[in-house]
């Protein structure tokens, strides 16, 4: 085994069995802090896919922006595992049958399908922020342009949404 | 169709899966609102994931860029999911979404 499948299978396991202990583990504090080893392992395979702009971008926005705006929100409510109740256990039985379904039903298609290669392979510089900047800023200037008009509303929303409301009449 | 030495673009395939999977599942079994959204952007990041293998085989960046575009969607939908959330607990004083019966019939 090379060490880039080391790297693979290392960064996978870590990322399925973190991803599990955010959904079961009682305390939100404990599954912010698993979604941030996913993240992590997930930023890894970027690595390891040579999109090192994107790893690096995944990491600040997603570990350093996102976490901490739902480790603030979890800190201001004052969440704790006493506050969880019970889920009943046929909700429990059929997460676990629609979930195991969509799997299978993935899995299958995946197996089952021939994926058409691309005619010259990437090339390794093509993940760095020059190469990415170009295609973004030449191809997909429109979207980034509405990109930026969706930033602007979901600001103006947070901000209005979060507002303490005075009171009327 | 390698991406890495002996590991194909199925194989990031599978994880991608098996990370929505997970991240359907925590939608279905949690009830925390919280939870919810973090499952989600599970969801988001498995799609990522997938999106990036395939501009690998393909030797085109537009899977990366579309990344970039998803990540904006995810950061605007938690900013503003996490502002209805806070109002939310203002009126309800929980985030259990089996507390949101107003609708009921």
């Amino acid at each position: 085994m090379s060490l880039t499948e080391i790297a693979f299978y290392f960064l996978s396991f870590l990322a399925i069995f973190s991803g599990l202990a955010v959904i079961l583990s009682r305390n939100p504090v404990h599954s912010v802090l698993y979604l941030i080893v996913t993240f992590f392992s997930i930023a890894g395979h970027y690595f390891l896919m040579n999109a090192q702009f994107l790893a690096a971008v995944h990491i600040i926005v997603y570990a350093g922006a996102i976490m901490v705006l739902f480790l603030y929100v979890i800190m201001m409510l004052n969440l704790n595992e006493e506050q969880e109740e019970k889920t009943k256990s046929w909700v429990k039985i059929a997460a676990v049958v629609s979930s195991c379904s969509i799997m299978l039903i993935l899995v299958s298609l995946i197996s089952k399908s021939t994926i058409v290669m691309g005619k010259a392979p990437m090339a390794d510089d093509a993940g760095l922020v020059q190469n990415l900047g170009k295609v973004l800023y030449k191809d997909y200037l429109l979207p980034f342009e509405l990109a930026s008009v969706l930033f602007l509303a979901a600001m103006v929303g947070a901000v209005y949404l979060s507002k303490k409301e005075t009171s009327k009449s | 169709m390698e991406i890495l030495p002996n590991i194909t673009i199925q194989h990031y395939l599978w994880l991608s899966t098996a990370l929505f999977a997970l991240g359907v599942f925590g939608v279905l079994l949690r009830r925390n609102a919280i939870l919810l959204f973090m499952c989600i952007e599970l969801m988001l990041n498995a799609v990522n994931i997938a999106l990036v293998a395939f501009s690998k085989v393909h030797g085109d960046t537009s899977g990366q860029v579309f990344v970039f575009f998803i990540m904006v969607v995810a950061a605007a939908e938690v900013a503003v999911g996490l502002a209805i959330l806070m109002m939310l607990y203002r009126n309800l004083h929980t985030t259990d979404t089996d507390a949101l019966n107003n609708l009921k019939g």
